[in-house]
């Protein structure tokens, strides 16, 4: 009965590949089905390939569509003001002051923004970078076993936090504190220098937001710097041990060294959250479109004035700059971002991760 | 003479040594302690301030006492189910073309390279995008275009929600054993059946567990949602109308010159934050138990 099924379906042909295989299924030979699903798979095989391969090819879509829609929005102020955009302010004919933005007379100058959003960032890493290092330093190479769990696992939730409680933390607990102690006090010691003025009572402004931004960018700092000094290979470390270095000078010459590429990627991965973080500076940065020498007065970045305005833009004009300025934004992380993770790749490729 | 010499060097090396971890710790500390800080202030703000109200009303008018975020948290759950339909799919197909279809092959590794940097695009970025896609578009092309709405909100968390589960998804099915996938295709099992029932499946609580770090990320995430799902005071389930959502309705209210506003928003960031710790916790503990224990 068996063999005779298996003699004729092969000539019965395409029709039998057709047959539901419900009904076929309670006498079907294992050779049978196997030659069955070989007929079936064939279309099924590529189709699904081809299913995959849109899908991975939709990564590149999105980053298309962004782009195309970016520069398609902001077309009027591309035209209209040029790269001076980014580089020119307006004077005022009747009170010869500088005008930066000002929608309701339709002049447009991402300057400031741009300066805040260099400000703030410059701010956080001038802050963050050594923190993230030291803490990196401290969980790889001389934390006990017992405590690196824990810590890892801290930095990792405070990775998760997002962004808007950062923010409201710091408009109710940080720009108090910098109001009250932190801001008399930087007057007191460094008003001379021009960078610290009282003029603002507020506590909002560049250092605040600077303050917020590397609190906000340490744990991806420091867990990519862990991440690239755990692929540095034993035997770095035991060779400049062998010579008779103390633990510091194998950590110089050993690890640091050896993963300085990777760090300087993690730092610049950093500083692209740090460009494009919206939320927290929005809340904090005092949102001003004005260029003040004084860190302790409130300014406005990129990202806060697309947070703040794009919803209720007054022209098709104001939407057209906020979208230029949204599409800087974009164009500046993608060439940070890329060049960060051909950075750290460069470190930790062929090297299994041990951070996680 | 030498040998002092000698002995004061090495005592200055000991003592730099001493400094280095001296200030390593201390870095840890300055991190840690505010960062705890953070923490514990939260808790205590949140827990004083959240009660049955928050999460049974919809938000009282300005300066009135009283009433609850039940609207935002509802809208959250819609927003996030919908993105959570765009971008899983999307996500683990695109895992699997690196991991099964694509290794070594440069378009993967395109794919793979773009998937990091789209990563890393700021989400306000994406909200201007598809504001200009959906929100305002130069043709209406959809139903659902042309207006602020919880659908466009859905799309660009959806987008943003691709690379990190693409990424997450590759990684995990790296790990399961070729061994495996050829003893699937020699019993005979078509090249899409093996993929799916047999390596995705074994690979499976390790990509549940990328997929719900990409959802607690996206749970929190406000800016694109400012101009898309825009926010709402009020009860809506409906795609086409603006929805409230967890995080806008806490920045609107930390901004607020309301305190009961205010309490609000510290409730809300609670309830946000023990959704997020809950989500990264259970992720830790999967990883941590080893990915593919249940299968092997």
């Amino acid at each position: 009965m068996r063999i005779s099924q298996f003699d004729i379906q092969p000539k019965s042909g395409p029709e039998a590949g057709r047959e539901p295989a419900g009904v076929a299924s309670a006498e079907a030979s294992p050779i049978r089905k196997f030659l069955l699903s070989r007929g079936h798979s064939a279309f099924t095989d590529r189709g699904f390939h081809l299913l995959m391969v849109l899908c991975g090819l939709s990564i590149f879509g999105i980053v298309a569509l962004i782009a195309f829609e970016l520069v398609l929005r902001s077309d009027m102020t591309l035209h209209k003001f040029g790269l001076d955009f980014f580089f020119k302010a307006f004077s005022d004919p009747d009170t010869k002051q500088t005008v930066y933005w000002d929608p309701f007379n339709g002049l447009f100058s991402a300057v400031p923004f741009v300066y805040g959003t260099l400000v703030s960032s410059f701010l956080a890493l001038l802050m963050a970078v050594p923190l993230a290092v030291g803490v990196a330093v401290f969980l790889t190479e001389m934390c006990p076993r017992a405590l690196r769990g824990p810590l890892a696992f801290l930095t990792e939730l405070l990775a998760a936090i997002p962004s808007v409680i950062y923010g409201l933390w710091a408009v109710f607990v940080l720009v108090p504190l910098m109001r009250e102690h932190v801001n008399p006090l930087l007057v007191g010691a460094l008003g001379w220098t021009g960078f610290f003025n009282d003029d603002n009572p507020t506590g909002l402004g560049f250092l605040a937001s600077g303050v917020i931004l590397a609190i906000m960018i340490l744990p991806i700092i420091s867990s990519l710097t862990r991440e690239v000094m755990s692929a540095v290979p034993h035997s770095q470390r035991e060779a400049v041990l062998a010579l008779g270095a103390t633990r510091w000078e194998m950590i110089r010459m050993g690890v640091l060294r050896n993963a300085r590429i990777g760090i300087v990627g993690a730092i610049i991965l950093g500083l692209g959250r740090a460009l494009g973080e919206t939320m927290a500076v929005t809340m904090v940065i005092g949102n001003s479109p004005q260029i003040h020498r004084s860190l302790l007065s409130t300014g406005s970045s990129m990202a806060s004035v697309i947070a703040n305005e794009y919803a209720e833009a007054t022209s098709d004009m104001h939407l057209s700059a906020l979208t230029e300025i949204g599409l800087a934004l974009f164009v500046v992380t993608i060439i940070v971002n890329g060049l960060a993770q051909l950075l750290v790749w460069a470190v930790t490729r062929g090297a299994p991760s041990q951070a996680h | 003479m030498k040998s002092r010499e000698t002995s004061f060097r090495s005592r200055v090396r000991a003592a730099t040594d001493h400094l280095a971890t001296t200030l390593a710790i201390l870095a840890t500390v300055v991190v840690v302690a505010p960062l705890l800080v953070i923490f514990i202030y939260l808790l205590v703000k949140g827990a004083r301030s959240l009660n049955l109200a928050f999460f049974t009303q919809i938000p009282k008018p300005p300066g009135e006492v009283g009433g609850g975020m039940a609207n935002a948290i509802l809208g959250s759950a819609i927003l996030l189910a919908l993105s959570s339909l765009i971008g899983v799919p999307i996500g683990i197909g695109g895992g699997i073309f690196l991991a099964e279809f694509g290794r070594g092959t440069k378009l993967a590794n395109g794919v793979r390279f773009t998937a990091d940097v789209l990563n890393g695009v700021p989400s306000i970025v994406m909200g201007v995008a598809v504001y200009a896609l959906i929100v305002k578009p130069h043709v209406s092309w959809l139903p659902f275009t042309g207006h602020f709405s919880a659908f466009a909100g859905g799309v660009a968390l959806g987008f943003m929600m691709i690379p990190t589960v693409c990424r997450t998804t590759e990684e995990m099915l790296l790990m399961v054993p070729n061994a495996v996938r050829e003893a699937a295709l020699g019993l005979g099992v078509p090249n899409w059946r093996s993929v799916l029932s047999i390596t995705v499946r074994t690979a499976s609580p390790g990509i549940i567990t990328g997929c719900m770090l990409a959802f607690a990320r996206v749970a929190g995430e406000t800016a694109p949602l400012i101009f898309t799902a825009f926010g709402n005071a009020f009860w809506s389930s409906n795609l086409n109308q603006p929805m409230a959502a967890l995080p806008l309705q806490i920045y609107n209210y930390a901004l607020s010159p309301y305190d009961d506003w205010r309490r609000l928003a510290w409730a809300g960031a609670l309830v946000l934050i023990v959704l997020i710790v809950l989500a990264v916790s259970l992720v830790r503990y999967v990883t941590s138990r080893g990915v593919l224990k249940g299968a092997s």
